[in-house]
């Protein structure tokens, strides 16, 4: 047994588990610290895979950004300590076996198909990589694109601020 | 012709009477809307007279035959080649008759109205109604399509009906108009479908030529109607007899007759004009129309006589025992009718064997006067004693000479005493029959001396009888009204004139099946036997009735089943009513009713009731919770995907 | 053995369908926007396999990886804004109790 191969279990082990708690427990900070610990662990198989820049990507903006978004929205609208009610029993066993089922005939075609690898040279992700190729425009380059992305990224910002704002009273003096 | 705009002018003014009347009457002509309606049909009487004369003395005939003419037709609806109503006018022997008779005749009335109804406050009304029914009356014998006639046959019978309900508050002549209505109406079924059968097998309906493709011995239509047959009678047979049962209804014939002694409750003179005169005599007009065809055919021309003879005699019998003076007329009426249906039944076409034909409307025209007298003869009794019964009657002739002595005419008209015009037209159809049928001749001699019997009985019970003492009327200023006035007299005496002197017209120079002239003879030797039963019917009724005595009622009590069952008419009334509350209604009614409630209804409620409960169980499917519509969405997404990847062939 | 694609795939798959359960049974929009962010992450994770596995001569997994988490980004903090709002007007983020939209 290799100790990249016990590493790769540990993390997924640890991404696993920590998302079914996020999903199945029932006080809502715990949650959120669950989620966070599964995507340090999703982080962490980015790592193993030596996509390094992704991973630190994936800290920064999903650990640091949205996972404290996520925080400060839950101290935003409710008490952090009391216990979330549940969904009926019906429910949650539909749910579950709707998953089930799902999971079932993925795992089934995913087992069965053979996947064949291009046999041509490959190239290192990294940084400099990276960047030639995101902001290049010729054949694989991704310039549109990120430009697009950043309109929307704008496009988001705006609709935040304008959704959350609060509404005029109607007695506000001048 | 130089006379169409004529001809198309008498019904018309009548019809402008109705519109105007009708409309802008209540309003604008209330009082003077009598006098309106009776300078309109004088005019068109003077046009009818004019019509007639030029027919039958300038140009109708040609080569010494009446012929039938056709001054106006136009092109209506046509449902195939051939096979279209036209609505035209058609101009021959019988209608110029009847034209003159029904504008005379309603004239009379329209002139004794002015003074009967005076006072009554829908005046102008009641003129609008019998505007429309001469209107009506009037185009039916000028139709010359089959279709057309039907179309006013019906108006016919609805200005009936709007006649005899004219005192609608009273609910006996509520009930009277609508028996009138829906028993006229259902004989209508026949004659609709009779003509349906005719039309089909002759391929038109325009009476000239259904008469000429049905009559003439070579045509394929008549072999065809002769061979097809259904239940054993031919087709020509069905045809005929289901015009004559719409025709029945109209005359009153048994046993379609209930509905005339009921429609005794519309005012006298809509008696005498529509129940005496004119529309009664519709279904004989019917028969003589279609006389040719009925001539091909021995069966239809049985059932005519038989029904006609029996009807005459039924009635007969029955007018014996009732007492309300209006009902013994219409029962009188409805003899009489017997006797023209019965003499068509057994005339044959062409020549001297055609004198049942001529006989019958020769009857026609005198009946239409002395019947319209008698009636309006009886409005001037009612009038002056304010009630219908004989019993409230007697001794009138001191108060009523006018009325007295008319009515006497009239009586001995009807009875059948020379020099009177109702001796001559009954003797001819006594010939007719005697000639072909001795059975109805022998029928129609009882009856013969029955009407004089009856009409006698009548006559002696309101003139003679007792001394009048008015119990109903309040102070002898009340005896000193009288009779009344010009307006109610003046008919009277043309009438008169008309019932006395009708009979030495030779009708039979005119009028005739095949168009020729028939001579008339006088065969003295035959009269003895039909006037000395009319004699002994005379003096029998003067000895029981000329003065007050118990002798009647004795009789009465020794025939005592059958007098009680003349009295009740026979029953059948009650037969009628058994026959629609029993069986009708409970085993064909109430199952077809409870069917459309249940059932039919049933089978609406229950589709809207199912798609309700159907809607209330699915619409939870819209519950509002996004996570149930993803959980559906994920598991439509994985059946789909379970189908497309294993189960797609 | 060395682990390769097919495991990979595996625990993205699982991973996938725990957020799927989890949006389905949780009543806090809060934790079902979480239960989004699982899925979406699955999602990441299935693209760099694929571009380490099958075309390593090419970066477009990775390229794609990057833009989805911009975007996921954006989307939570939409979802965010809109989460105060409710919160707002229902004074619940019970999403049960935001089912006006029914029959």
């Amino acid at each position: 047994m290799e100790g990249s191969t016990i590493i790769f279990y540990l993390l997924a082990a640890l991404t696993l588990g920590n998302a079914l708690l996020a999903v199945t427990t029932r006080q809502i900070f715990r949650a959120a610290i669950y989620l966070l610990f599964s995507l340090i662990g999703i982080a962490g198989l980015y790592f193993w895979l030596h996509y390094e820049f992704i991973a630190a990507v994936q800290i920064v903006v999903y650990v640091g950004g949205i996972v404290v978004l996520i925080i400060f929205s839950i101290f935003l609208t409710q008490q952090a300590g009391e216990k979330m009610p549940q969904q009926k029993l019906s429910r949650q066993l539909f749910a579950a076996l709707a998953a089930f089922c799902g999971l079932a005939l993925i795992l089934v075609q995913v087992f069965q198909h053979v996947f064949t690898a291009t046999t041509q040279a490959a190239v290192e992700p990294s940084v400099a990589n990276i960047g030639n190729q995101m902001l290049g425009t010729d054949v694989g380059g991704y310039a549109l694109p990120f430009e697009v992305v950043s309109i929307l990224l704008l496009a988001a910002l705006i609709g935040c601020i304008v959704i959350a704002l609060r509404t005029k009273t109607t007695n506000d003096t001048i | 012709m130089p006379n169409t705009f004529y001809i198309l002018l008498i019904p018309l003014l009548p019809l402008a009477t109705f519109v105007m009347l009708g409309l802008f009457g209540r309003k604008y002509f209330q009082n003077t809307s009598g006098v309106i309606a009776t300078v309109l049909l004088l005019a068109a009487t003077v046009l009818a007279m004019y019509v007639a004369y030029g027919y039958f003395f300038n140009y109708g005939k040609a080569g010494g035959v009446y012929q039938k003419l056709i001054p106006v037709s136009y092109h209506w609806l046509e449902f195939s080649k051939g096979l279209s109503i036209d609505i035209g006018v058609i101009l021959d022997p019988i209608s110029a008759i009847m034209l003159v008779v029904v504008t005379f005749v309603s004239l009379m009335v329209h002139l004794y109205s002015l003074a009967y109804m005076k006072g009554d406050e829908r005046f102008a009304t009641y003129y609008a109604f019998l505007g429309l029914f001469t209107f009506s009356m009037l185009s039916l014998v000028l139709s010359s399509n089959i279709f057309q006639m039907y179309i006013f046959w019906e108006l016919v019978g609805v200005s009936s009906f709007l006649l005899i309900g004219y005192y609608y508050d009273k609910p006996s002549a509520v009930a009277a108009c609508k028996k009138a209505f829906i028993v006229t109406r259902f004989a209508d079924v026949g004659f609709l479908i009779g003509i349906l059968v005719l039309s089909f097998y002759s391929g038109t309906l325009d009476f000239k030529t259904l008469i000429a493709t049905l009559t003439s011995p070579e045509s394929s239509a008549l072999k065809n109607a002769v061979s097809a047959s259904f239940l054993g009678m031919s087709a020509l047979t069905w045809g005929l007899i289901l015009v004559f049962i719409g025709g029945a209804g109209k005359s009153a014939m048994f046993p379609l007759h209930i509905w005339l002694p009921d429609a005794m409750e519309g005012p006298t003179p809509v008696s005498a004009l529509i129940h005496a005169a004119t529309m009664v005599v519709a279904g004989v007009f019917l028969v003589a129309r279609l006389f040719p065809v009925f001539a091909v055919d021995i069966t239809a021309l049985n059932v005519v006589a038989y029904v006609g003879a029996f009807s005459a005699l039924f009635a007969a019998v029955i007018a014996c025992t009732q007492t309300d003076i209006k009902r013994v007329l219409a029962y009188s009426t409805m003899s009489q009718i017997g006797f023209m249906m019965f003499a068509l039944g057994v005339s044959k076409y062409g020549g001297e064997d055609g004198l049942g034909y001529g006989a019958s409307m020769f009857h026609l025209f005198t009946h239409a006067m002395f019947k319209a007298l008698l009636f309006l003869g009886a409005g001037a009794v009612i009038h002056y004693v304010h009630s219908n019964e004989m019993k409230d009657m007697g001794g009138l002739r001191k108060f009523l000479p006018i009325t007295h002595i008319t009515f006497l005419i009239a009586c001995l008209a009807i009875a059948g005493v020379p020099p009177f015009a109702g001796f001559f037209s009954k003797e001819e159809i006594l010939l007719a029959a005697y000639q072909s049928n001795k059975a109805i001749y022998y029928i129609a001699l009882i009856t013969s001396g029955l009407t004089a019997f009856y009409m006698f009985r009548l006559y002696f019970s309101i003139f003679w009888k007792k001394p009048y003492h008015s119990h109903n009327v309040h102070s002898a200023t009340a005896d000193k009204h009288g009779e009344g006035g010009f307006a109610m007299m003046f008919p009277l005496l043309l009438l008169a004139i008309g019932a006395a002197g009708a009979g030495f017209i030779p009708f039979g120079n005119y009028v005739s099946s095949d168009g020729n002239a028939l001579k008339s003879e006088m065969h003295l030797s035959f009269s003895i036997a039909p006037v000395a039963l009319g004699l002994i019917g005379i003096f029998t009724a003067m000895w029981l009735y000329k003065k007050e005595n118990n002798k009647p009622d004795s009789i009465a009590a020794k025939l005592n089943g059958l007098y009680k069952s003349a009295y009740h008419k026979f029953y059948i009334d009650e037969i009628y009513l058994f026959i629609t509350n029993k069986v009708i209604f409970n085993l064909i009614g109430r199952p077809a009713a409870w069917f459309d409630k249940n059932v039919v209804d049933g089978l609406v409620n229950a589709t809207g009731n199912t798609t309700q409960f159907i809607s209330e169980k699915i619409k939870g499917l819209q519950s509002g919770k996004v996570q149930q519509y993803a959980i559906y969405f994920l598991a439509s997404v994985i059946g789909l995907a379970v189908l497309f990847i294993y189960l797609w062939k | 053995m060395h682990p390769g694609l097919n495991e990979i795939l595996f625990i993205s798959t699982v991973l996938f369908f725990i957020g799927v359960y989890g949006f389905f049974t949780r009543r806090n929009l809060v934790t079902m926007l979480m239960s989004i962010e699982l899925i979406l992450n699955s999602v990441n994770l299935n693209f760099i396999a694929f571009n380490k596995y099958l075309w390593p001569n090419r970066l477009d997994g990775l390229f794609f990886t990057i833009f989805i988490i911009a975007i996921a980004a954006a989307e939570a903090a939409v979802a965010i804004a809109i989460i105060i709002n409710l919160y707002r007007t229902h004074k619940s983020i019970d999403v049960e109790n935001a089912e006006e939209l029914k029959y």
